[in-house]
């Protein structure tokens, strides 16, 4: 198996253009942009909706975090596979960034979930399948993280974090059947949280869909800084080890 | 394949080591799980199926740590990676030695449980042999991958079962229910999604570990 382990040597070699157009100065307006528009929208412009009230508003972010959750466990797949295949820290970067947003948007969406549990279920927490389901990957991106802190250093623990990150994407169909079928013969809860039942007035449609986009720019925005900070991490690691050298 | 099945399973004859380790450990989570519940409380098939599975979990993760322990300590990894074998067939040939370790255990340990627990109106149907084979051969799958990994890192203790509990997850609850179903004389009609779960992790698994072992053998 032909394996590059020459993340080092590449990083020295072509040092990353200072500014980018797309990550320096368009993701963050963007992010900016629609966060903020999301934000008023949810606070001042939407109507309260009629059964749950004020609360219900939390879903406008809390549902685009649980997707997005999901679609952080696929990239870190992704880039885990690109990584294997071409051994680029490039890709071993982007793995790790998505890992710790993902793991942000998990702890978003745990936190925000039970704010909305407690006055309308009446629980914090219950073990509804989506609940349970939730806390699992969110122990599966922090194992994933330990395991790259454990090992920090050591090339070989990128390659086995890369491997940990392609299981992980293997489970979650396994872990909803397996949730489904364990929690799903008693329905446990009681009212939908589906917003789609909620949305009647069509503010609240548009600003679901900006605080969606909103939340998927600052995704991407937060992975692009992330994968910044690791690649000058590493040319200043090269940089002191030059110097020391001399 | 077959030779590191037979070397696993000859040093065991001789040392004991595993084998040992792995039932006093169980017995001794048994043990505290009697201690801090109450032991006249947990009667039912379905406590026996959960405290099996939860034992198994425990000391089976506590012992496949040592799985790869001897390989890294006596310089035969490297042996092992150079050998001019498919490297899937070391993944095989480990997974299926630990899943003896762990099968013969299980057959001590299921009915100490019901002793202990003193449960009764217990009649096993095939489906209990069906489960415990699924869902041991799912926790050997995971634990051979993530020893082999963790066995590289200085906190190796605490890494595998941080590693291979989340992941589990899904088998652990399949396991727990089809067992507790197997003990009752339920038959395999009643019971087949779950079965769909186990045995599904056990190909996803057998087959990503066997075409990922490549990644974690490499030096």
């Amino acid at each position: 198996m032909a394996f590059r382990m020459s993340g080092v040597a590449d990083a020295a070699a072509a040092p990353a253009p200072r500014s980018k157009p797309w990550s320096d100065v368009a993701l963050p307006a963007l992010t900016g942009v629609t966060m903020l528009a999301a934000v008023v929208m949810v606070f001042w412009i939407v109507p309260n909706e009629k059964v749950q009230g004020v609360v219900q508003r939390i879903f406008y972010f809390h549902v685009h975090l649980a997707w997005m959750c999901f679609g952080g466990f696929v990239f870190v797949a992704g880039a885990s596979a690109w990584y294997l295949k071409t051994g680029s820290p490039i890709a071993d970067r982007y793995a790790e960034a998505n890992a710790e947003v993902g793991l942000l948007y998990t702890t978003l969406m745990l936190w925000t979930g039970p704010l909305w549990a407690r006055p309308i279920w009446g629980v914090w927490w219950t073990w509804d399948p989506r609940l349970t389901m939730t806390v699992v990957l969110w122990v599966i991106y922090a194992a994933y993280l330990m395991l790259r802190r454990l090992g920090e250093g050591d090339e070989t623990i990128l390659r086995y974090a890369a491997v940990l990150g392609i299981v992980g994407v293997l489970d979650i169909p396994l872990l909803v059947l397996a949730i489904r079928l364990w929690r799903g013969i008693h329905p446990a809860v009681m009212i939908s949280d589906d917003p789609e039942a909620g949305l009647r007035d069509p503010t609240m449609v548009w600003a679901f869909v900006i605080s969606g986009i909103g939340l998927a720019f600052l995704f991407a925005w937060l992975v692009s800084l992330r994968v910044r900070f690791a690649t000058v991490d590493e040319e200043l690691a090269v940089l002191n080890a030059e110097k020391e050298h001399q | 394949m077959w030779a590191i099945v037979l070397k696993d399973l000859s040093i065991e004859r001789r040392t004991g080591e595993m084998l040992t380790s792995l039932f006093l450990l169980a017995l001794l989570v048994i043990l505290l799980f009697a201690f801090s519940l109450d032991p006249d409380r947990l009667r039912g098939p379905e406590f026996v199926a959960g405290l099996l599975w939860a034992t198994l979990l425990l000391s089976g993760t506590l012992t496949l740590n040592r799985s790869f322990v001897l390989e890294r300590e006596l310089g035969a990894w490297t042996a092992l990676a150079l050998a001019p074998i498919d490297r899937g067939s070391i993944y095989l040939g480990k997974t299926i030695a630990n899943l003896i370790f762990l099968l013969t255990t299980c057959v001590f340990l299921l009915p100490l449980i019901t002793i202990l627990l003193g449960t009764r109106g217990i009649s096993p149907s095939p489906l209990l042999a069906v489960s415990i084979l699924l869902g041991v051969l799912g926790i050997a799958t995971i634990g051979t991958l993530f020893s082999a990994m963790a066995s590289r890192t200085r906190a190796r203790e605490v890494l595998l079962p941080l590693l291979s509990f989340p992941v589990l997850a899904p088998l652990l609850i399949g396991a727990a229910r089809t067992t507790a179903a197997g003990l009752v004389g339920e038959d395999l009609e009643q019971i087949g999604s779950w079965l769909l779960v186990l045995g599904g992790f056990d190909v996803v698994f057998l087959t990503a570990g066997w075409m990922l072992f490549d990644f974690v053998l490499d030096e």
